[in-house]
C-alpha cells in the first residue's frame, strides 16, 4: 500500500532472540541463543536431549529469566514480564506432558481457554455467549473432539490429551503458539493428524514445534532449527539439516 | 443458566434427594425456636439448650462453608480460619461489652470491667465506635477480610502453597491467641469478654433473644449457602477448580492466579467472621481460646468429613461432627480427641470424598 511494501523488506519478526544465556549454577542452558520468527511461521526446533529446547520454551514464556540477552515479542520486551501478562499478549503454551484441568470437562477446559477478562469479578459475572459457544465448537471440531465435549478430561486417551492442550491453546487466540513435544508417545495416525492439524494452525499464527521424531517433523515441511548444547547448530529445510555434518555428529548419526 | 448446560449433568436422583434433605433439615430447624415456645410439659418441646446448641452448630456451617469455599474448591488448606471467626466474635463482643454500660460489677458508665480493673482511664481508641452496632457487624467483616488480605497476598505473591501455607495460617492463629492472651492489649486477656447483657435492646438469655439470633444464624448460612453457590457455578467456580489442580497450567493460560485466590480467601474469611459475630452471643463468651491453632484443624476436619468440595458435604461434616461431639463429651468426655482423630483417619482412608460421597458420584 505505501512505498516501504514495494521495495518488500522482510516482514517485522514476531519473535526475536538475540544472544540469549541462560546459567543454572555455572551450567549453561543456552549459550548466546539467537533465534527469529515471522509472523505466520511454522518452525520446527530439534536437538538431544539438553539442547536447551526446553529452556529456551521457559524464557519465552517468562517462567525462566536470561541471564542476558534480548527477548522480544513484537514490541514487548518479554524479559520483563510474568506469565499471565505474556500468555496475554499472545504466546500460548503447550507442555510437553500434557496439563489440564481433569476434574472440568473438555467444554470446560476450552471456556477456560477462551479469551475473555480474566479477573475475579468478571469470572463470577460471565455467562458464555451464543458467540463464545460457537467458538468453543469450532475448536472441538477443529482438534477432533466434538463427541467427548462433554467428558472429563480426566478420562481422554494420550492423543485426545495432546488435541484438547492444542484446542486450549487456539482459544487463547494466540498468535505465537509454542508446542513442545506434541507426538510423544502418540501412534502412527494420531501422529500424522497431529502434523496436519498444526500445519493447519500456521499460517493464521505462528507455531514453534519442538519434537524428536524427525518423521513428524518432515510431515511439518517447515523449516527446521537444530539446538545443540544451548546454541543453535543449523537451520534450514529437514533435508539440508539432516545432511549438516555438523548435525549428523551430535545427533543424527549416534 | 448457559454454564450448567455446558456441565455433564450431575447425577440427578442422587442430588435431587440431597436438595429435598436439605430443605427438610432447613425447615425443621427453622421449627425449633417456635417448639422451644410449647408448654415444657408438651411431647412436642424442645429445651432451651437445644435451641442454643443448634443455632451454635449453623455458626459452625457457616464456617464450614467458608473453610470448604477455600479448600475443597481452590485447593488453599488454611489452618487458620479460627482466628477470622475468633475475630468476628471478639468484634461482636466489643459491641456486647459497650453494651453493658453501667450494669458491670465496678459500675463504670463506660469502661467495661476488666479495663476498670487494670486501670484503663479512657477508652483505647480501637474500642471507638463499638457502642454502634452496624460498626461492630461492619468490623466482623473488615478485620477478617483485611487480615486474609495481607496474609494472602504475602503468600499467594510469593506462591506459597500447599503445607507451606497449612504452617503460616496456623501460625498466624497461634500469634494472634498469644496476642490476645496478653491483657495490654486491651481486649480483656486471658478471660477474654463474657457477662453480656443485650443485644439490640433485647436482654440476652430470652427466649426471644434465642430465637433471634438462631434465626439470624440460619438467614446467614442460607445467606453464605447462596454466596457460595454462585461462586461455585460460576467461571470462576471453574477457575477456582482449575487452580486446585494445576496452578501453573491456569497462569499460563493469562490468569493472576493470586488475584483469584485472594479473593476467594478474604470471601472466605468475611464469612467466617460474621459466623464468629453470631456465635458469641449465642455461647455467651468469647476468649483467646478460640484462636487455639486446634479449633482451626477442628474446623477442616468437619469439612473432610463431611466432603469438600461440596458444599453440602460441608454442611453436613459441621453438623454431624459436632453432634458427634456434643454427645460425646456428654457420655465419655475423654474419649472425644480419639474419636475425632480417629473419625478423620477413617474418613481419610476409607471415605476420600467424605459422608456426602456415599449419596454422590464425584464431585468436582
Amino acid at each position: 500500500m505505501n512505498a516501504a511494501q514495494l521495495t518488500a523488506p522482510a516482514p517485522d519478526p514476531l519473535l526475536y532472540l538475540d544472544g540469549v544465556s541462560v546459567v543454572f549454577d555455572g551450567f549453561k542452558a543456552l549459550n548466546a541463543l539467537s533465534l527469529i520468527i515471522d509472523p505466520g511461521e511454522l518452525r520446527a526446533i530439534i536437538g538431544p536431549n539438553g539442547a536447551g529446547k526446553t529452556t529456551m520454551m521457559d524464557v519465552i514464556t517468562g517462567k525462566t529469566r536470561p541471564t542476558e540477552g534480548v527477548v522480544r515479542f513484537r514490541d514487548h520486551d518479554l524479559t520483563k514480564l510474568d506469565e499471565a501478562s505474556i500468555a496475554n499478549l499472545g504466546i500460548g503454551r503447550k507442555f510437553q506432558k500434557p496439563t489440564m484441568f481433569d476434574k472440568l470437562t473438555v467444554f470446560e477446559n476450552l471456556e477456560l481457554a477462551l479469551k475473555a477478562p480474566r479477573g475475579p469479578l468478571a469470572c463470577l459475572r460471565w455467562v458464555l455467549g451464543g458467540g463464545d459457544r460457537a467458538r468453543i465448537e469450532q475448536t472441538l471440531e477443529e482438534v477432533g473432539l466434538a463427541s467427548r465435549a462433554h467428558d472429563l478430561a480426566g478420562v481422554l486417551s494420550h492423543g485426545q490429551r495432546q488435541w484438547l492442550e492444542i484446542g486450549m491453546l487456539l482459544m487463547q487466540d494466540p498468535e505465537l503458539l509454542l508446542v513442545d513435544e506434541p507426538v510423544a508417545g502418540m501412534t502412527d495416525q494420531e501422529t500424522e493428524h497431529t502434523a496436519a492439524l498444526l500445519v493447519r494452525i500456521a499460517g493464521r499464527r505462528s507455531v514453534v514445534v519442538v519434537e524428536h521424531d524427525l518423521e513428524f517433523v518432515r510431515a511439518l515441511g517447515s523449516k527446521v532449527t537444530v539446538l545443540c548444547e544451548g546454541s543453535m547448530l543449523s537451520e534450514g529445510s529437514i533435508d539440508h539439516v539432516q545432511n549438516d555434518p555438523r548435525v549428523i555428529e551430535v545427533y543424527l548419526g549416534r | 443458566m448457559s454454564a450448567t448446560l455446558a456441565s455433564p449433568a450431575p447425577s440427578g436422583f442422587g442430588r435431587m434427594t440431597l436438595r429435598l434433605v436439605l430443605i427438610g433439615a432447613v425447615l425443621i430447624l427453622a421449627l425449633l425456636p417456635v417448639l422451644n415456645q410449647m408448654p415444657t410439659d408438651s411431647a412436642l418441646h424442645v429445651s432451651d439448650f437445644v435451641v442454643t446448641v443448634c443455632g451454635k452448630w449453623i455458626t459452625y456451617a457457616v464456617l464450614a462453608l467458608a473453610i470448604d469455599l477455600a479448600w475443597g474448591y481452590a485447593g488453599i488448606l488454611s489452618l487458620g480460619h479460627g482466628a477470622f471467626f475468633a475475630l468476628g466474635g471478639y468484634a461482636m463482643g466489643m459491641h456486647l461489652m459497650r453494651l453493658i454500660g453501667p450494669r458491670g460489677v465496678y459500675g463504670h458508665p463506660v469502661l467495661p470491667d476488666f479495663m476498670v480493673f487494670l486501670g484503663y482511664q479512657e477508652l483505647p481508641w480501637y474500642w471507638l465506635g463499638f457502642d454502634h452496632f452496624p460498626f461492630a457487624i461492619l468490623m466482623a467483616m473488615a478485620v477478617p477480610g483485611l487480615l486474609a488480605l495481607v496474609v494472602g497476598y504475602l503468600a499467594f505473591r510469593s506462591r506459597i502453597t500447599g503445607v507451606y501455607l497449612s504452617i503460616i495460617t496456623q501460625a498466624m492463629t497461634y500469634a494472634l491467641m498469644l496476642a490476645f492472651f496478653r491483657n495490654d492489649m486491651g481486649f480483656g486477656g486471658n478471660n477474654g469478654f463474657t457477662d453480656f447483657k443485650e443485644l439490640l435492646g433485647m436482654p440476652l438469655n430470652t427466649p426471644n433473644a434465642r430465637s433471634v439470633l438462631f434465626y439470624a444464624s440460619l438467614a446467614l448460612l442460607l445467606g453464605a449457602l447462596w454466596l457460595c453457590s454462585a461462586v461455585t457455578r460460576s467461571k470462576l467456580g471453574r477457575v477456582l477448580v482449575a487452580i486446585r489442580d494445576a496452578e501453573s497450567r491456569v497462569r499460563f493460560l493469562g490468569y493472576d492466579v493470586t488475584q483469584h485466590k485472594l479473593f476467594v480467601f478474604v470471601l472466605s474469611a468475611v464469612l467466617a467472621g460474621l459466623a464468629g459475630a453470631l456465635y458469641v452471643p449465642q455461647v455467651g463468651i468469647i476468649n483467646p481460646g478460640e484462636f487455639s491453632p486446634a479449633n482451626s484443624i477442628e474446623a477442616v476436619i468437619w469439612v473432610a468429613v463431611g466432603g469438600r468440595g461440596t458444599l453440602l458435604g460441608a454442611l453436613l461434616g459441621a453438623f454431624s461432627v459436632n453432634a458427634l461431639k456434643t454427645w460425646l463429651t456428654t457420655v465419655a468426655p475423654d474419649l472425644w480427641l480419639f474419636a475425632l482423630g480417629g473419625l478423620f483417619v477413617a474418613v481419610t482412608l476409607f471415605l476420600p470424598r467424605g459422608l456426602i460421597g456415599l449419596f454422590t458420584k464425584a464431585p468436582k
